[in-house]
């Protein structure tokens, strides 16, 4: 995983609530593998019209929002399906954090499996930072994970919460099952009295 | 004090590791076919699986149910199904193939073979996970990246979730089925109103309830936004489980009884969330919109987006409008449907298509529809009752089992612009097919729209 520390970068606003990892990627691409390249399927049946060419409607689509780095959602965006193609996409796509009032919980922790930061405000500052970026599209937004801080398009700053796990596995770029290895005994010692309390369990048919 | 599933996450406990995160050990991982990356990563990487045993897997989300499908000739959903064919025997876990009786939809399986326990942790690569919760058992979805991890390690971390618990008070009126009640929830709390908790469902509704309406309950939570939903266990749950091949037999069954009745939360449990709902008003539920959040009586009409107030909700409402061609105010009823789907890991287990064979039977279906068993097992004890026979005789047609149209992706598919009546769970934009239009509703329900072609209070044909 690549590590995340600080990203200042182009974001764009998207406003609908609910968004669903279906949309983010339709289910027919699921077979294609990672290593193919998913960003062209992100948003695929709302970012091209039916004959192939971009639906200039969206906003992935428009111009100043084309390079954008970081995405600012509504309320439960990535809700659905435990796709983690969802994550793909998004970082086929270029993006490298979100920005949102809520996530779904299994999008949320896909994300920060893959060096994507997920960042939770209050819905007030998110729509605040939406309307900045409707307003002045192609404006930047400046994230620095170290200090947990985060700067909007016009210059305020702000300070987000994250998980000190989950931010130490994006600052190192960690591999978080190596770093589960390493508890090898706690695991072992944990299975052995597991097997006594509760045998049944490793009785199988 | 404790609640269900503090007592369950503590007996889980590995170690608490840095930053508030606990490593928990997980019990049981059913694996599908979506698990091949998975497998492929850990074999790159060289490790191995850690607890062989402790795992089942299928194939369901990409399997054909019919004759004439494709899905099995496209070389990526081929190499899918073999790689996980060809890493369960390397690993030694267990697999149900195709053409063993025992395969089927992953959530459908576990329940089935006794392999789904109370006071258990069970994860699986898919959201639908929270079904086995039903059992009394902290089951969540997980993505790959995770399902290769509880393959390495058999744990996972994870950061404790708040509680919720969803009371159903009084009793249903006859006719109202599971799937009404949690669209009902599900139409309260909001799409996003269970995220960050885990659900306990409660009260008499809930205790009344077969294991297999529970499993109907708790599949949805993830709906509600909740990745976690269960269900006390108690005799209904105990009747269901015993004797079947992966359950406890003997003195193992009476140990194992006597921790699974320790399980339910302490009448003094703390909740951070509470919700009521009173099961006498729930009616027959359908989902008019783009969210499973958009649920309503099927007396209701469809909503009009003008009406909203809150800006965001407007425009959402106003998009789910057009996308389902639908017009505002018009009521429920008045929505002529192309197509049925009978299945999916929220209805298609047994007491499901009776449910919905009663409503078929000398009755005849004005258009497709389609039953798709949950598992094989369930196709021949439905077989044994004959209500493949009720449905072929209705003009429904007897698939076999898989996630078929509940999923869009093995080639059972609505066209564009077609319209639904489903039993599964999803009704958002292109799920069941690019421009699809997906109506969530219950077995009866379904039935109904298919023997008159609209949408259909089931009431009106009963009794």
């Amino acid at each position: 995983m690549d590590p995340f520390t600080k990203l200042t970068a182009g974001a764009v606003p998207m406003d609908l609530p609910n968004i669903d990892t279906d949309r983010v990627i339709p289910a027919r691409y699921l077979r294609k593998s990672k290593e193919s390249g998913l960003g062209q399927y992100f948003f695929h049946d709302v970012r091209f019209n039916p004959d192939g060419s971009e639906n200039g409607d969206f906003i992935l689509n428009q111009v100043p929002y084309r390079d954008a780095k970081i995405l600012v959602t509504a309320e439960n965006f990535g809700c659905g399906s435990s796709r983690e193609a969802a994550v793909w996409a998004l970082m086929g796509s270029g993006f490298r954090c979100v920005i949102g009032p809520s996530f779904g919980d299994i999008f949320f922790e896909n994300c920060f499996k893959n060096g994507v930061l997920a960042i939770v405000l209050p819905k007030d500052v998110v729509a605040g930072l939406r309307r900045q970026l409707h307003d002045r599209p192609g404006t930047t937004i400046s994230v620095d994970l170290a200090s947990q801080t985060l700067t909007a398009p016009d210059g305020t700053t702000q300070r987000f919460e994250v998980d000190p796990f989950r931010k130490q596995a994006l600052l190192k770029g960690q591999d978080e099952i190596a770093l589960t290895m390493e508890y090898a005994r706690e695991i072992e010692a944990f299975e052995a009295r597991h097997a006594k309390e509760m045998p049944w369990l490793s009785s199988d048919a | 004090m404790p609640t269900m599933f503090e007592k369950i996450w503590n007996r889980h406990v590995v170690t608490e590791g840095p930053g508030g995160q606990t490593l928990l050990y997980i019990d049981r991982h059913p694996l599908h076919e979506g698990a091949s990356a998975a497998f492929s990563r850990l074999k790159r990487s060289g490790r191995t699986v850690r607890r062989p045993k402790g795992l089942i897997a299928t194939a369901d989300h990409y399997v054909p149910t019919g004759p004439g499908s494709e899905a099995l000739a496209e070389p990526e959903i081929r190499g899918m199904v073999e790689n996980v064919i060809r890493s369960t025997r390397e690993e030694g876990v267990t697999f149900f193939g195709p053409g063993d009786a025992r395969t089927g939809i992953v959530h459908i399986i576990g329940p089935e073979q006794g392999y789904t326990q109370p006071g258990i942790v069970l994860v699986c690569g898919d959201s639908h996970t929270a079904t086995h919760g039903a059992f009394g058992a902290i089951a969540f979805g997980i993505g790959s990246t995770e399902v290769e991890h509880v393959l390495a390690t058999g744990c996972l971390w994870q950061r404790k979730p708040k509680a919720m618990r969803i009371t159903v008070t009084g009793s249903r009126r006859p006719g109202i089925a599971a799937k009404d009640v949690i669209l009902a929830i599900i139409g309260k709390i909001g799409a996003g109103g269970g995220v960050g908790h885990a659900i306990e469902y409660a009260g008499p509704v809930m205790a009344a309830m077969s294991m297999e309406e529970r499993m109907t309950v708790c599949n949805m939570s993830i709906e509600a936004g909740a990745r976690c939903g269960m269900v006390a266990p108690d005799d209904t749950t105990y009747r269901y489980l015993e004797g079947r091949p992966y359950a406890p037999k003997g003195a193992l069954w009476d140990q194992a009884l006597a921790y699974w009745k320790t399980l339910p939360s302490d009448g003094d449990a703390v909740f951070d969330t509470e919700v009521t709902l009173d099961g006498a008003e729930i009616a027959p539920t359908v989902t008019w919109g783009t969210s499973p959040q958009d649920a309503l009586p099927i007396t209701g009409n469809v909503p009009d987006p003008a009406r909203e107030t809150d800006a965001t909700r407007r425009q959402a409402m106003g998009r789910a409008v057009d996308y389902m061609g639908l017009r505002p105010g018009m009521p429920l009823t008045e929505i002529k449907v192309d197509r049925v789907f009978i299945g999916s890991c929220t209805n298609s287990r047994l007491e499901d298509l009776r449910a919905a064979a009663a409503i078929a039977k000398g009755r005849r279906a004005v258009i497709k529809a389609w039953v798709v068993p949950g598992s094989g097992l369930v196709k021949q004890a439905a077989e044994a009752e004959g209500l493949h026979e009720v449905f072929t005789a209705a003009g429904f047609e007897w698939r076999d089992p898989g996630c078929s149209m509940c999923v869009g992706m093995n080639g059972d598919t609505a066209r564009e612009g077609e319209r639904v009546a489903s039993t599964s769970n999803r009704n958002f934009e292109g799920r069941q097919g690019k421009g699809a239009r997906t109506h969530l509703m219950s077995p009866a329900m379904a039935a109904a729209a298919a023997v008159t072609g609209k949408l259909t209070d089931v009431r009106t044909l009963v009794g």
